[in-house]
């Protein structure tokens, strides 16, 4: 289960970022932040080329001492990327991608809302219970 | 323990090398030896083999090797690492020891030789009892080795030496003494080194097998992991080596010593990392040293904190003595012991006094550790390899974090340097919550510093939209900004070291008293501040006569409502500045009054309008006017007081997106009261145009196009002014538009006077005619003629300008309007002018004869829709052609409508000229023309086609024929022909009369005779004509003996082959008075001069003679 999960618009500001109300909220922002030299280089390095044919997952960005960083890009350069904390071994990259693809999925619904509009933050009741569900639960 | 408790030991740092000693060389007194020894040692350069050679006599005592016990619980002290192991495997053990032995596969006294040399490797290995070194034997031959395999002798002694010896045959080597030593040296050289491997791989494998023996051999394991190239075993082998440690914190009240520990190994790794890239190795983007840099510095700062925690004791609390962490002789027996411990060999270890003095100590050392120091040198150390590695994003967070550490360690100005660095980015971005983070961060500094600029700028920006502070703070904030304005000490901002702020208190005391330079101009443009702006005029264009409207609008963000004391915009045209101040007396205690009313006030969320109006000056017309900045200033002039100051018509950082989402959205706003405006809904419009005012005449234009090409076409302009007014100085402008093609410039021309015809020298386009004024309902008429050269259409432009008195808001001004129309005209040609050469009988002709008249013909078709008068024409002939007749026109006055044709004809005469190639130029045509309707003043044109060329061919005969026009019914009809020769040779030429059935004749029916050059023959016939009507002649055979090519067919072009025979005239009396048109012939006089078309006098006796046959 992730510790941080963000989603960050094509001209890089963020969109939707939620963290673990235990660790400081400050620190996830900056990883996230910082993240996005990463996707940057990474997305630049793929081109141009094969638009629609591209893997939107871009899979462990780095690790740092305690965490994981995944990130996965849609094709209109919407960025989701989520923390994952490095003890936590038993999350493998195909869960991962699932968790990606659902947050996708719920992302698209958002984008289907007619009353909103792209490019606000995100606020939505539906997209925060999913997020909600794919982070750690704190008791 | 010294500060550096935690560098590593230098035989840890260095770059590890195979031990090899060599033995038997008496370096001394040995010439030989000496240079063997020096080629070992002189001058190594970096691509020779990781090998320390040390020069040891063969009897040289190695350390000893203990007994090695079965388990580890024999051993005590406990430790793991003893502090001179590292330094004994790197300078003491040997991997080989290498005898060095003179002898000669051809020594004589071999066998003495041999025993001798198994002696000393047998002293070797006996000094290194226990040991795994190698041993290896070099023999140093004054000979020159054979090439192997034919000294057979040297195979056979080899073998047996090894045998003595007990050695492989690898490790017995020859050293021949020759010119080649370096060489050889190398090889051996490497040969060693080959060995002191094996040995060392074999120590490793031991080693290995005490399982927890990895501690500081990792980093010697890093560093060979990279130097192999393979980085990624190197990193594999640090985390399973922080992973096995990380764990390890040891003990509670040394927690910061863990930290320290950690913190050093990430930045050994990091440092190893740099080296061998340095090396060549090349890293990327999300593995380079500057995370193991970054990790180092987190556990700096770790260590800082735990260090916080644990070392806050009393001032009160002494050092303990002695001091524990002395030993007796200054160094420890293993790495990491604690010094207190050292030597006590029983498994209790805890002596509670001892322990906890021990642990007092370090922790009264760590105190006077300077940790942001650390932290802050590790985090630039990453800061630079991030911006190495394309990084910006991490290398601004981490200049964040040493913005932070040096706010930490008070060092204040670095702090806001570092961090008013790295904001923009953050804004830029869109990352509030990250950038009020630092902001809030900065203003500490500044609060701390009594920066009063910075202090303002910062909370400008806490309090703005961007902020995420939460509404207490803001207020907070608000308020103390307020204090700063009034020339107030602010309060000081929370979570600030108390000492500091008594520090600062005092410099905001001070900054207090100080008068004088206390207005901060801020543009506001780079970042997100807390009074929002937008400028708008009210449309994009003003015409002059009316007064330019705008509207600035501002909106605040604070919590609280906020007065300003002055509103100015700035202008492109400085001039206008004066008349857009918005300024209220207001004292600056008022400021922070809750005033919800007044302009001067902005209550936040709420738009808030300001209109202003001014009256664009005459000489702007046509230019653009823009607001170059909006200049908002909160305080007074006399306390303190901020400008705030927005580039154009406001925006600041953040403002571009939120219009570009609002922009996007299909939100319907609730409604609102007539007289406020949604913030989103408003666009920013910073300049507008000034035009002219609007004209109020009509400009008419009356012409009948088209053109006609080259006349003198007629345009006139009819102006009428409508205004209220009189008009002065009213121009016009006339002409071809500028902007078409080049060409139609040079091919128009435009004049006022129409009586003579303009030249080249006349202008495409008039300019400011002057006509004088007019009063209100006056019209005037203007003629403009236009000449154009060539056909095709053409943009015309007739512009019209003038001066009226005009008043706007109460201000006289004086406006220049104008009007302007543009009509486009096609101009085509007059006529069409077709010419052809006949022959005296209209028979069309490819070529004429030299010297026989021929006709010319002209037809001129009208091609304009208007009636043509022509004037006249001319035939202007070339030198080489003659008239035959009078040349006079015959188309003088004839009026064409359209598709209407006038022909001319033209009887000529070309001498012979030879055989001219291209034909002979005939001449020109010259038409003179005006339009029919045309004034007469109006001049005629004169348009001249120049004729073609026509070929002229030589005839060596020429026959025409004298015969009356017609004939009569049994009445004589006398035909004489000419026959003329045209050569200058005599001709003999054959004549034939071929009898007709409607012609009885008399005269020569065949004769041959011959004809001198250049003189003429007669031939004399009497016809006798029995038919009535066209009768064929009895035709005339002409056979040239020297000219075949002279055939009759040529000949029937000269002369007539039928004749009009009429009945007796007697018979048909009564007809007339009959007013038939009589037949048009040809005649020809007795000059052979051919005439041109006569008609017969009307009423003579014969033209009543008419044959019923017409």
């Amino acid at each position: 289960m992730a510790v941080c999960i963000a989603v960050i618009a094509k001209e890089n500001y963020p969109l939707y970022i939620r963290s673990t109300p235990t660790e400081n909220e400050l620190k996830f922002h900056y990883m996230v932040h910082t993240s996005l030299d990463v996707v940057d280089e990474k997305i630049s390095a793929m081109g141009k080329a094969l638009v629609d044919q591209r893997e939107l997952y871009l899979g462990l960005l780095y690790p740092t001492e305690d965490y994981k960083v995944y990130d996965y890009v849609t094709n209109s350069k919407v960025k989701f990327v989520m923390v994952v904390d490095s003890s936590n071994t038993a999350l493998r990259d195909n869960e991962i991608r699932s968790m990606f693809r659902k947050l996708h999925n719920s992302y698209t619904d958002v984008m289907c809302n007619p009353f909103y509009n792209p490019g606000d933050r995100i606020q939505s009741r539906a997209f925060d219970n999913m997020v909600t569900s794919m982070m750690i639960q704190v008791c | 323990m010294s500060p550096t408790r935690w560098d590593f030991p230098v035989e840890l740092c260095c770059r590890p090398m195979a031990f090899v000693t060599l033995t038997g060389l008496d370096v001394v007194y040995n010439a030989v030896h000496r240079a063997v020894w020096d080629a070992f040692c002189a001058n190594r350069r970096a691509d020779r083999v990781p090998i320390s050679f040390k020069v040891l006599p063969g009897d040289h005592e190695y350390p000893k090797c203990r007994s090695k016990r079965t388990s580890y619980e024999w051993y005590i002290p406990k430790g793991i690492l003893k502090t001179g192991w590292m330094n004994k495997h790197l300078n003491l053990v040997p991997a080989l020891v290498v005898v060095f032995y003179e002898l000669d596969w051809d020594e004589p006294q071999w066998k003495e030789k041999q025993s001798e040399c198994a002696t000393r490797v047998e002293i070797v290995r006996q000094s290194l009892q226990g040991r795994n070194t190698k041993v290896a034997v070099v023999l140093i031959q004054k000979k020159a080795p054979l090439p192997p395999g034919e000294d057979v002798i040297a195979s056979e002694r080899a073998a047996a030496l090894c045998n003595v010896c007990e050695l492989s045959g690898k490790s017995l080597f020859v050293l021949p003494h020759t010119d080649h030593l370096v060489g050889y040296i190398i090889r051996l050289e490497n040969a060693f080194y080959e060995h002191a491997q094996t040995y060392y791989y074999t120590e490793i494998r031991r080693v290995k097998s005490h399982k927890e023996f990895l501690n500081k051999t990792t980093h010697q394991i890093c560093r060979l992991c990279f130097q192999h190239n393979t980085p990624l075993d190197a990193i594999a082998q640090f985390r399973k080596h922080i992973d096995l440690c990380k764990k390890k914190i040891g003990s509670a009240e040394l927690s910061f010593e863990h930290a320290a520990w950690m913190s050093k190994q990430f930045q050994a790794f990091g440092d190893l990392f740099d080296e061998a890239i340095k090396l060549g190795l090349t890293a990327i983007q999300t593995q380079n040293p500057g995370f193991y840099y970054q990790q180092a510095a987190y556990y700096a700062q770790e260590r800082k904190q735990h260090a916080k925690a644990l070392c806050n004791h009393d001032a009160s609390v002494t050092y303990p003595s002695p001091d524990p962490l002395e030993t007796q002789t200054g160094v420890l027996d293993f790495y990491g012991q604690r010094p207190w411990r050292q030597g006590i060999l029983s498994f209790d270890l805890s002596d509670p006094d001892k322990e906890k003095a021990g642990i007092l100590a370090i922790q009264l050392k760590e105190r006077s550790v300077v940790h942001s120091e650390i932290v802050i040198t590790l985090l630039s150390n990453a800061v630079a390899q991030f911006k190495k590695y394309k990084c910006p994003r991490m290398k601004s967070h981490l200049m964040v974090q040493m913005g932070e550490e040096y706010y930490y360690a008070k060092d204040y100005t670095k702090a806001l340097k570092l961090l008013d660095y790295v904001m923009c980015d953050y804004r830029s971005e869109g990352w509030w919550t990250l950038l009020t983070s630092i902001l809030t961060t900065a203003l500490k500094c500044s609060y701390l510093m009594a920066q009063l600029k910075d202090y303002i700028t910062y909370s400008l920006e806490l309090l703005g939209r961007a902020s995420t502070l939460k509404d207490g703070q803001k207020s907070r904030i608000e308020k103390n900004l307020m204090n700063v304005l009034m020339n107030e000490s602010p309060d000081p901002e929370p979570d600030c070291d108390t000492l500091a702020v008594k520090t600062a208190q005092k410099l905001w005391a001070d900054r207090v008293s100080l008068a004088g330079s206390n207005v901060f101009t801020i543009g506001v443009q780079d970042f997100v501040p807390f009074v929002q702006c937008k400028a708008k005029f009210h449309a994009p264009s003003f015409h002059v006569d009316v007064p330019v409207q705008f509207d600035v609008y501002l909106k605040a963000d604070c919590p609280h409502p906020i007065r300003f004391s002055k509103l100015c915009v700035s202008f492109n045209n400085q001039g206008y500045n004066q008349f857009c101040v918005l300024e209220e007396a207001s004292r600056a205690s008022e400021v922070l009054e809750n005033l919800t009313q007044g302009k001067m006030c902005l209550v936040p969320g709420k738009t808030r309008k300001l209109s202003f109006k001014f009256v664009a000056k005459t000489e702007d017309v046509g230019k653009k006017i823009e607001i170059t900045s909006v200049d908002l200033v909160l305080g007074s002039e006399s306390g303190r007081c901020v400008v705030l100051s927005w580039q154009g018509g406001g925006g600041d950082a953040a403002s571009s997106q939120e219009a570009l989402q609002a922009a996007r959205s299909f939100k319907r706003r609730p409604k609102l009261p007539d007289n406020e405006v949604h913030w989103d809904s408003i666009i920013v419009q910073a300049s507008t145009m000034i035009i002219s005012r609007v004209p109020n005449i009509s400009v008419h234009l009356r012409h009948e196009p088209p053109a006609l090409m080259n006349e003198m076409y007629c345009l006139v302009v009819t102006v009428q002014s409508h205004e209220k007014s009189q008009i002065r100085d009213v121009k016009l402008t006339a002409g071809l538009k500028p902007g078409q093609d080049a060409n139609l410039t040079q091919k128009t021309h435009v004049t006022l006077h129409g009586a003579e015809l303009c030249d080249e020298s006349y202008p495409a386009l008039l300019t400011d005619i002057p006509v004088g004024d007019l009063h209100p309902g006056e019209q005037l008429e203007k003629t403009v003629y236009v000449r154009c050269g060539t056909v095709g259409s053409r943009m015309f432009l007739v512009y019209v300008s003038y001066l009226i008195n005009t008043t706007v808001e109460g201000k006289e001004i004086v406006c220049k309007c104008h009007k302007d129309e543009t009509v486009t005209i096609e101009t085509v040609f007059p006529f069409d002018v077709a010419v052809r050469f006949v022959s005296t009988k209209f028979e069309h002709l490819e070529r004429v004869y030299a010297d026989i008249p021929f006709l010319l013909m002209t037809d001129v078709l009208s091609a304009s829709p208007w009636a043509l008068t022509i004037v006249s024409s001319e035939l202007q002939l070339a030198p080489s052609m003659t008239a035959v007749d009078h040349l006079e026109s015959q188309v003088d006055k004839v009026v064409l409508q359209t598709g209407e044709s006038a022909s001319e004809c033209f009887c000529l005469r070309c001498p012979s000229a030879g055989n001219v190639e291209g034909g002979v130029a005939t001449g020109h045509y010259i038409i003179s023309w005006k339009r029919a309707s045309g004034m007469d003043s109006i001049p005629v044109i004169r348009t001249v086609i120049t004729l073609p060329h026509v070929i002229v061919e030589n005839i060596p005969l020429h026959v025409n024929a004298d015969l009356p026009s017609f004939g009569r019914v049994r009445e004589s009809l006398p035909v004489r022909y000419h026959l003329q020769n045209k050569t200058d040779l005599v001709q003999d030429v054959e004549i034939s009369v071929e009898p007709s059935d409607a012609f009885m004749f008399s005269g020569l029916k065949q004769i041959r005779l011959r004809i001198l050059p250049g003189t003429k023959q007669e031939m004399l016939y009497n016809f006798y004509p029995l038919m009535a009507g066209y009768q064929q002649l009895p035709s005339l055979n002409i056979n040239l003996l020297r000219f075949p090519s002279f055939t009759n067919q040529l000949l029937r072009r000269f002369i007539p082959t039928s004749i009009f025979v009429k009945k007796l005239a007697i018979e048909y009396l009564g007809r007339r008075g009959d007013s038939w048109m009589t037949p048009l012939l040809l005649l020809r006089d007795d000059q052979d001069q051919p005439s041109v078309f006569r008609q017969r006098p009307q009423g003579s006796a014969y033209e009543t003679h008419c044959d019923l046959e017409l």
